[in-house]
């Protein structure tokens, strides 16, 4: 009973469907619910990293590809100001994406202790 | 003449473990292994609930390592259980048998990354063994392979990605030359792995972000050169952070892709940025960084930095050290033995061997399935020179290498399916157009020397064509699907809908060749002493052993009926002979009837013609006579010499071992002795015929020598004895005696 992004089931995805173009990028992209399943699959098989890592994806999940690319480069060295790293987290915060808000936040407070924000 | 090197020496510089290169171990430069005196002390100081001193660092002067590591990395449950935990009392805890991973990854997960590294530092090589037999993620081994060329041609990519898949590879990384060819070779291996097998794992090596890029749109299946620093300053050198590194895994996952990270020993050293600390050490702080971030996995064991590693004392095992820490934390390993760390077939088995045998989630994280001068990463540790002999060290040692034997038949008709499938989507994409004599090179190719000089602004051409257009994996499966590849395309899109299930995300994940996830959920690996843990299934054993050079007597005995004559025809009873100038060559019981061609390649009957224009040579007559009793040389011979006029005999194995007999000698004496047969020639044959004549003539010959081989021929030939020597045995029939053999030379 696994959906993909689109919302079509996982089961649906055969090669009579592909042959009538009925597949999309988006049948084949993972949905959030699926990301948090295998987190709790991660958390009782003593994993809560890679459950917290999961979560994140999930949020992410929800991101198109520009915005997880310019997530990603924004928090690369020297390219974003303590500013532009707060103004981020509450674009996230907003999404709701909390845990990449909070992981922004950390990043932010070490980057300026340690001399690598823009 | 004082200064100069004796012969002795001289030759020793001439070997190739002296291409190498080797260092004093110095710290300042961070070149030592496991224990540099600016090493911290293992140390963890809590304060409600949050680490306040890690390693000899307070929070206030933590690095980005050292705060994602303090915040994310430990468990703090059991954090001073570990760390109260004396060194060698828990190094025992990896070793022993007894005690269940479960537990060793529960209290690992308290450690620091200084003590971690105090604790592998602790286990000798044959623990290790015993810790990664232990405690790697996943119950079945398996294996990765690089494909890439020099040309980064797509058809050749294809014909080695099936190729790869056929000899039992799981994942497969390709990586480029040309930056702007990524798309084109991550095309053209996924195609050429699903020709050959589901379930195979793409990934491209390129820079981070257009990696990413190709992950989101489904070009790659998974990701693995998210590279990890012990060091901020290496790492900022790289252009990342942790944080940018954390989020980097979290956006493959957000696609459903799987990925690792990778680190190893030497990286820090390389770009002068070790910081005078140990290679050991600064690879704890990547193990327990990638276990803060929440990756499922590490490649580690050096890597680029393995011969950096290798040139200091214990540096090899250090490497080891690095995989069962990343094992212990409860990662998939992905265990080096990729990058080639020395010149010397030697050394470069003697590293990779104990991980081998130990196993692993990965034992090579990068099997150069081309050749050498196609590796694009640089030669691998293994390359395509390597796999018959991977092949056999498996069924050596009884070994799951993750290989498998591909027939010749079946390497040759995946490699023209792939590289037909390829050339057919390429042309129906409008990406290039290939002709069919490109498909034959690729076909036939043992690699990229052996195509025709293609264009490489094809390749560039369709690569900026994929990019531009956005097309991904499910455009490269319809296109299979509308040029008639059926498998291939479901294959690919049973790939795709693995990202949507997100099972392989899990730890230590592959798919087998019917798309069940193994991973540390579903296979978890539970080894507790003999007779537990991964073992071959039957199926899987027969495929170890079946390796296609393998003969048996049946193999030996066709071979010889190909040499099948009607010169040897029985005539009667041999008498005893009374010219004093008469030699009788005494023959085995299988000439004539199963034995036609001597080891060293010559039919029976040449030899035989030899020895008697020998014998012919010095005036005597001669005999021959198939001695049926036995088979042992000695006693043939004898029988001859007393058969014979003069008292001399020759004795002669249908496998060309020889000897010159007197009647009045013990039967294991002789006159003269042939007994490497294998490298008898001809001239050698005519010159023991010459000497028994000799000998009959009542002179002394000068004896012939053995002729000089440094050949191993044991190992060749040994095989070939067995069976010759029972088709000899089943000719032995003392009823039968010794029969008069006329010989129509």
């Amino acid at each position: 009973m696994t959906k993909a992004f689109s919302g079509r089931d996982a089961s649906e995805l055969t090669p009579d469907r592909m042959s009538t173009d009925e597949l999309g990028p988006d049948d084949v992209r993972i949905h959030p619910d699926t990301l948090r399943s295998q987190a709790a699959i991660s958390a009782r098989h003593a994993n809560p990293q890679l459950a917290a890592n999961f979560a994140r994806a999930a949020e992410l999940a929800l991101l198109s590809e520009a915005e997880v690319l310019a997530l990603y480069e924004a928090l690369r060295p020297h390219r974003a100001t303590a500013d532009e790293l707060a103004a981020l987290a509450d674009r996230l915060d907003a999404v709701p994406a909390s845990l990449c808000a909070q992981l922004v936040r950390e990043a932010a407070e070490v980057y300026a202790r340690r001399g690598l924000l823009a | 003449m004082s200064g100069e090197r004796v012969g002795r020496v001289r030759f020793m510089d001439q070997q190739r473990v002296n291409l190498d290169g080797f260092a004093h171990v110095d710290v300042e430069l961070g070149l030592v292994a496991v224990s540099s005196p600016y090493d911290p002390t293992p140390s963890l100081e809590v304060l409600e609930g949050r680490v306040v001193a890690m390693d000899g660092r307070r929070v206030e002067d933590f690095d980005s390592l050292d705060t994602l590591i303090a915040t994310h990395g430990i468990d703090l449950s059991v954090a001073s259980e570990a760390m109260g935990l004396e060194d060698v009392v828990f190094a025992r805890l990896f070793v022993d048998p007894a005690v269940s991973r479960d537990e060793v990854v529960r209290l690992v997960a308290g450690t620091t990354p200084a003590k971690l590294a105090r604790v592998v530092t602790l286990l000798r090589p044959a623990e290790l063994m015993l810790a990664m037999t232990k405690l790697r993620a996943r119950r079945t081994p398996s294996n990765q392979a690089h494909v890439t060329n020099r040309l980064d041609d797509p058809l050749l990519l294809a014909a080695d990605a099936a190729t790869a898949a056929a000899f039992g590879f799981r994942e497969i990384e390709t990586t480029v030359p040309v930056l702007a060819d990524a798309p084109s070779n991550a095309v053209a291996v996924t195609v050429g792995a699903a020709v050959a097998s589901a379930g195979i794992l793409v990934q491209c090596s390129v820079e981070e972000a257009m990696e990413l890029e190709m992950g989101m749109r489904g070009l790659v299946s998974y990701a693995e050169t998210v590279s990890l620093y012990g060091t901020e300053s290496v790492f900022i050198d790289g252009d990342d952070t942790p944080y940018s590194k954390a989020i980097l895994a979290a956006a493959y996952a957000s696609r459903g892709v799987k990925m690792r990270v990778s680190s190893g020993a030497g990286a820090e050293v390389l770009m002068g940025g070790a910081e005078r600390c140990s290679m050991i050490y600064l690879e704890s702080r990547c193990v327990s960084l990638a276990r803060a971030m929440g990756v499922q996995g590490v490649q580690n064991g050096g890597i680029d930095g393995a011969s950096v590693a290798g040139s200091v004392p214990g540096g090899v095992r250090e490497l080891m050290a690095e995989n069962v820490m990343v094992m212990a934390r409860n990662l998939e390993a992905c265990t080096g033995n990729d990058a080639l760390m020395s010149e010397s077939d030697v050394r470069r088995t003697s590293r990779t061997l104990p991980i081998l045998l130990a196993g692993s989630d990965y034992v090579c994280s990068g099997f150069g399935t081309i050749q050498r001068y196609d590796n694009m990463f640089g030669p691998s540790q293994w390359n395509a020179e390597d796999i018959d002999d991977w092949l056999a060290m498996q069924r050596d040692w009884g070994v799951d290498g993750g290989l498998r034997t591909a027939s010749p038949e079946d390497i040759a008709r995946l490699r023209r399916e792939a590289a037909e499938a390829c050339r057919d989507i390429y042309r129906w994409l409008g990406l290039a157009d290939f002709s069919d004599e490109q498909v034959e090179l690729a076909v036939d190719a043992a690699g990229s020397k052996d195509l025709d000089d293609p264009d490489p602004m094809v390749v560039i051409g369709a690569a900026n064509t994929i990019r531009g257009s956005g097309l991904g994996s499910l455009d490269v499966a319809r296109a299979l699907q509308e040029c008639g590849y059926d498998d291939a395309a479901a294959r690919v899109l049973d790939m795709l809908a693995a990202r949507v299930h997100g099972d392989h995300l899990q730890t230590a994940a592959i798919f087998d060749d019917s798309m069940n996830v193994l991973s540390l959920i579903t296979d978890p690996n539970d080894y507790a002493g003999p007779g537990t843990g991964y073992e071959p299934s039957p199926e899987r054993q027969a495929e170890i052993d079946a390796i296609r050079q393998a003969r048996g007597v049946e193999d030996l005995r066709a071979d010889q009926a190909q040499w099948i004559t009607r010169a040897f025809e029985a005539v009667g009873e041999a008498e005893l002979g009374s010219d004093p100038r008469e030699v009788v060559i005494g023959v085995s019981p299988g000439v004539g009837r199963s034995v036609w061609r001597t080891l060293s390649g010559l039919p029976v009957v040449e030899v035989l013609r030899e020895l008697l224009a020998g014998l012919e040579e010095e005036g005597c007559k001669a005999r021959v006579v198939r001695v049926n009793g036995t088979i042992d040389l000695g006693l043939v011979g004898l029988t001859a010499a007393r058969l014979s006029g003069s008292g001399i005999g020759i004795g002669l194995q249908g496998k060309g071992t020889a000897l010159i007999h007197r009647r009045d000698l013990p039967p294991l004496a002789n006159l003269e002795l042939y007994s490497m047969a294998p490298v008898i020639t001809p001239s050698l044959y005519r010159l023991l015929g010459s000497n028994a004549g000799r000998h009959a003539k009542g002179a002394t010959p000068v004896p012939a020598r053995n002729p000089y081989t440094d050949e191993a021929i044991e190992a060749r030939y040994h095989t070939s004895v067995i069976a010759l020597v029972a088709l000899e045995r089943a000719c032995v029939d003392r009823g039968l005696g010794n029969e008069h053999l006329k010989v129509t030379l």
